[in-house]
């Protein structure tokens, strides 16, 4: 299902005003991941896919218009999955009440729960469940409606790694299964580089990056092979030289450095910690 | 002691009763609407619905008397046109009643809409469901407290009603004399021994209702697990 998205709308962020101006075509049955800094539109962009939001312009999906002309298709009319990222799962219900609501379609509700583990689970309420068993709840309502285009906003960010991974499989699988054109918010580079085909950054509303993970995410700046982006969270003076405590990911490092940089440093700047002279080496134990 | 009369405690429970049920037909859309929409009005219609709380039941007994007075427009017109006299009569009680108790419908219902995730809502419209279908299958459900505590606090309410009642309805015996008029009548001809003895069942009658409903409510926040 091939995806058109020509939009503009203006936004009143944290950062006063701006304009999103998105233009993009999703080929049928990709996985496409949308990241760039928080308040760049991307929440804002799943919402106008959805239907949630308005916008200018046009959204085409095979043939059929979404929004055209200042016409647009109400999210109930919209063939789409949107798995939100506090999950927003009917807590009243039971797990397989909150499939059937969503489509009267026992056998695939069923399906669904089996392929994702949560049978035992199907009488439970969501209040009952854990974090990673709402998530895929969740994803098994939003695919009820075997939706054409598939939007995750941000659906690991409340999980533990070892759920996020687990849970990337499953959400692979299913996207296959189903077919559908799927776009995911993310942040995380190696959660993007595993799932999608296809990465696009969005810096204040506008579209900065469109490539491949590997283009859009290995940093190839200069002779630095082997860098990362991180926080400065403390430098301390040790005999004659600095030493920057910097947080890269989930780890906390140190890194020695010479006076003058050190006087430049401040705690909470973004920084690239890189090695230019020496072959970096994994080391395994 | 001379047997009671029940009539006025019927009255006064039927009353409830019908106002409201017609309350809640009434309020539940408009508790829906106010609690999404963006309108500049909002605050104006807050504030008008919210008046009964404010005003005296005198004043809004005067009005409303003036108004479903036979030689007033309105009253003219419900009289020709729909045989209606409201003055004086049950079916204007409960007209009375209505626009007395509505802010103890609205608010509890609009307060819990506004604190549902608004993303569950959104989830409903993306899973093809109207806006009535939502309201009535995902959000009704999920502000059962508050929805319990809209009709439990309006029955009351209207329950325990007297200055409306007396100014709309007169003390007409079985058609708009409630419990709190004859009370009311019983102490103004001192006999103290009938306003005890009405005055007595009205709270216990109360009192039993209430602590119905409050058992309910915490059987039912034990089966939502807390959420």
């Amino acid at each position: 299902m091939m995806v058109d998205i020509k939009i503009r709308k203006r936004l009143h962020g944290a950062r006063g005003e701006m304009e999103l101006f998105v233009n993009l075509t999703l080929s049928a049955g990709s996985f496409t991941a949308l990241t760039g800094p928080s308040g760049s539109g991307k929440s804002t962009l799943l919402r106008i896919l959805a239907g949630l939001e308005s916008a200018d312009g046009e959204i085409k999906v095979s043939q059929k218009r979404w929004l055209a002309n200042n016409k647009s298709l109400p999210p109930q009319q919209r063939d789409v999955g949107l798995l939100f990222q506090d999950y927003a799962l009917f807590e009243h219900m039971s797990v397989r009440q909150n499939l059937l609501f969503v489509q009267k379609d026992p056998a695939l509700a069923d399906a669904l729960l089996e392929s994702t583990g949560l049978s035992e689970l199907a009488n439970r309420r969501p209040a009952y469940l854990s974090g990673g068993q709402k998530q895929r709840v969740a994803l098994c309502r939003a695919l009820m409606r075997r939706p054409k285009l598939l939007l995750l906003d941000e659906p690991f960010s409340a999980l533990d790694p070892a759920m996020r991974l687990t849970l990337q499989h499953e959400i692979l699988k299913l996207h296959r299964e189903f077919g559908t054109t799927t776009l995911m918010v993310s942040h995380d580079p190696a959660e993007i580089y595993r799932m999608a085909q296809r990465v696009i950054r969005l810096e204040n509303g506008k579209i900065t990056a469109d490539g491949t993970p590997g283009d859009v995410l290995l940093k190839r700046s200069g002779s630095q092979k082997f860098s990362f982006e991180g926080e400065v969270l403390e430098i301390q003076k040790r005999d004659a030289v600095y030493v920057a405590v910097v947080a890269i990911g989930q780890q906390i490092v140190e890194v020695v450095t010479d006076t003058r940089t050190a006087k430049t440093l401040q705690i909470g700047q973004q920084v690239t910690v890189a090695t230019k002279a020496f072959a970096p080496v994994i080391i395994t134990e | 002691m001379s047997s009671i009369a029940w009539t006025p405690f019927w009255l006064s429970f039927k009353l409830a009763f019908v106002t409201t049920a017609v309350l809640f037909l009434l309020a539940l859309p408009l508790a829906w609407w106010l609690a999404q929409t963006r309108t500049r009005l909002k605050p104006f219609l807050e504030a008008l619905v919210s008046l009964p709380i404010v005003l005296p039941p005198s004043v809004l007994g005067f009005y409303l008397l003036w108004a479903f007075a036979p030689d007033s427009p309105l009253g003219a017109f419900l009289k020709e046109r729909l045989g209606l006299e409201l003055v004086f009569s049950f079916p204007g009680l409960v007209v009375a009643s209505v626009i007395y108790s509505f802010p103890f419908m609205l608010q509890p219902l609009q307060s819990g809409f506004e604190s549902l995730n608004r993303h569950m809502l959104e989830a409903a419209y993306v899973a093809g469901k109207t806006g009535w279908q939502t309201l009535l299958f995902v959000a009704l459900p999920n502000i059962k407290p508050a929805l319990l505590s809209a009709l439990i606090v309006t029955f009351a309410h209207t329950v325990g009603e007297f200055g409306v009642v007396l100014m709309v309805g007169g003390s007409i015996p079985g058609e708009t004399k409630v419990a709190s008029v004859a009370i009311y009548e019983y102490v103004e001809i001192m006999d103290y021994k009938n306003a005890h003895i009405y005055s007595a069942i009205m709270v216990g009658i109360s009192f039993v209702v209430l602590t119905a409903v409050y058992l309910f409510n915490r059987h039912h926040r034990r089966r939502l697990g807390g959420a």
